[in-house]
């Protein structure tokens, strides 16, 4: 009788165990989400930035300029539901204005414009990298939480399920000068 | 930026991944980070200053050939302390598959965790068996790099999740400013690699060579690799046997100095290949390359635009495509141009940049994380090192 009953108990501890190794991976993986999304919003804010900058610059023609602004003005200020959409045109205007390589040998001869084509180049880049990693994260949260321990002990308390952020980030061709 | 660089196999052996991060901790260090890289290592062996043993890697039967790996309590705990120590900023994972020193790293580490695969290998049955034990340690991993399109693929297919592609980084300036020299000069075909691995493909080639030599006498094949030299060329009729010339094993000056020379270069590799860095090197020095039309090739070579594909273990066209250009100066000359042009985007400069923007990514985000989370207790410090130091 006795020896049942630890047994139980040693069974009851061994699956106690097991959830809180299970909440302590989903914590850390929550974490991991929150984290990608900061270095996401860090990195679409770096875009809208300098796009802004170059529209207001004078280097770019006054056409140009115009949608440049437009875009990044609207991804810079969009509310949260939104901001997929207004992100994806920023992408599609900048894909619009650089089209061309002359366009970016422009920017690249005005004063300052070194700088600032740089800068382009490296935040159409990065965005798309943190999108990846970001919507990794999620995968990897939404995988462990559609799991049945996960759902019947709700060991995901209160944390709201992952969405991933989808947007065209196809990098204008004239700054994506490489292999993938 | 406090980078620590994970190599999962022997520091004494050459290879591939082991180039890949002595050329990356060299490229970090000359940009002024701080590098310490954790690489199996006898004791004894003269290591760089910025590599740091993790032990003698044992050889144990693993996924059907004998592996050299390191694991265990003695391992482990000498990764707890490389960790600690090191206070990096991001810790940087190769192959983080292998029941190795990658798996041991990204049980013990938390905090910005990068990881590049490198092998595209099949899944194996270990791995299908260990997969929620996997799951649990690569759910850490912040960013994953693929180093091609394929290696990629594989990934997502086996692992599930996403992979940002860069490429194995090349010292393109060393192989393009090699001396050629003149006794590998004219006419010849050359080829670099292990000898007795079929996989890189040496029996197509012989099988390729009799009709080469048909039609074009004065050519010869030059190998540069280690093996059994008189099993290569068993299948070659005797008299042809002297037009193979075996060079053994070459210094990485002479390698480059081989591929400034060759009037091409042949990868007839007939599978196992997940990016193709000879490629690179070989296009680097301008030399024309030929290769089999493996996915890694057809896209290092541009899917034929940077050098010529042919269809994978068919000697008969590998003999035809040789010969055709061979006999054709100007094609050779485009393929040159083409190449040198094409493989710049592997120079160190721009991969290592790629690689730095990652961990620049990685760690924006988690930096304001850990400030968050100050408030309730342990740090970054803490969440990089062990809670438990």
């Amino acid at each position: 009788m006795t020896a049942t009953l630890i047994w139980i108990l040693v069974a009851l501890l061994a699956i106690g165990l097991y959830l809180s190794w299970t909440a302590g991976r989903l914590d850390r993986l929550h974490a991991r989400i929150d984290a990608a999304r900061a270095a996401l919003d860090a990195q679409l804010l770096r875009r809208a930035s300098v796009a802004q900058e170059l529209a207001t610059s004078g280097v770019l023609d006054p056409a140009a300029s115009i949608v440049l602004y437009e875009a990044a003005h609207a991804a810079r200020q969009v509310e949260e539901e939104q901001r997929e959409v207004a992100e994806s045109e920023l992408s599609q205007a900048l894909r619009a204005v650089f089209a061309e390589a002359q366009q970016v040998e422009a920017v690249r001869e005005a004063p300052g414009g070194e700088a600032a084509a740089g800068e382009l180049t490296e935040a159409v880049r990065r965005v798309p990298m943190a999108r990846r990693f970001h919507n990794d994260a999620v995968g990897a949260a939404r995988r462990l939480r559609e799991h049945r321990k996960v759902r019947w002990f709700r060991l995901a308390g209160h944390a709201p399920f992952p969405m991933a952020f989808e947007m065209d980030d196809e990098p204008p061709a004239a700054l994506a000068d490489r292999a993938v | 930026m406090r980078i620590g660089i994970v190599c999962p196999y022997s520091w004494d052996v050459p290879g591939g991944v082991q180039f890949h991060i002595r050329d990356l901790a060299e490229y970090f260090i000359r940009l002024g980070h701080e590098v310490s890289v954790l690489a199996p290592a006898d004791d004894d062996t003269p290591l760089p200053p910025y590599v740091v043993s993790a032990g003698r890697a044992v050889p144990v039967p693993y996924n059907g050939s004998v592996a050299r790996l390191n694991f265990g309590f003695l391992s482990a705990a000498r990764v707890r302390r490389w960790l600690h120590d090191g206070e990096f900023d991001v810790v940087h994972i190769h192959e983080p598959t292998s029941p190795s020193l990658g798996l041991l790293t990204c049980w013990a580490a938390s905090g910005p965790i990068v990881a590049t695969f490198h092998t595209s290998n099949p899944r194996s049955r270990a791995m299908i068996a260990a997969y929620s034990i996997l799951q649990a340690a690569l759910e850490k991993i912040s960013a994953r790099i693929a180093v091609s399109e394929y290696a990629r693929r594989t990934l997502v297919e086996h692992l599930g999740g996403d992979a940002v592609v860069i490429p194995n980084g090349v010292d393109v300036d060393f192989f393009a400013r090699a001396e050629p020299k003149e006794e590998w000069q004219g006419d010849t075909i050359g080829f670099i690699g292990r000898i007795d691995e079929p996989r890189k493909g040496l029996p197509v080639l012989m099988k390729a060579l009799p009709r080469i030599l048909a039609e074009r006498p004065q050519a010869r094949l030059l190998v540069a690799g280690r093996g059994d030299e008189e099993e290569a060329v068993e299948s070659l009729p005797a008299e042809l046997r002297p037009r193979v010339q075996f060079l053994g094993m070459v210094s990485d000056e002479d390698k480059a100095r081989f591929l400034r020379s060759v009037d091409l270069y042949v990868a007839p590799n007939t599978g196992g290949e997940s990016f193709g860095i000879i490629l690179v090197e070989a296009m680097s020095a301008g030399a024309p390359v030929l290769a089999s039309d493996l996915d890694a090739f057809a896209q290092v070579l541009d899917q034929g635009a940077a050098g010529e594909l042919f269809a994978n273990e068919d000697s008969d066209a590998l003999a035809e495509a040789a010969l055709r250009l061979l006999g054709d100066p100007e094609r050779r000359a485009e393929l040159r141009e083409r190449g040198s042009a094409h493989v710049r985007r592997f120079d160190w400069s721009t991969v290592g940049a790629d690689i730095l923007s990652v961990y620049e990514t990685v760690t924006a985000g988690a930096a304001a994380v850990a400030a968050a989370e100050d408030e309730r207790g342990p740090g970054l410090r803490s969440r990089l090192g062990l809670a438990r130091d």
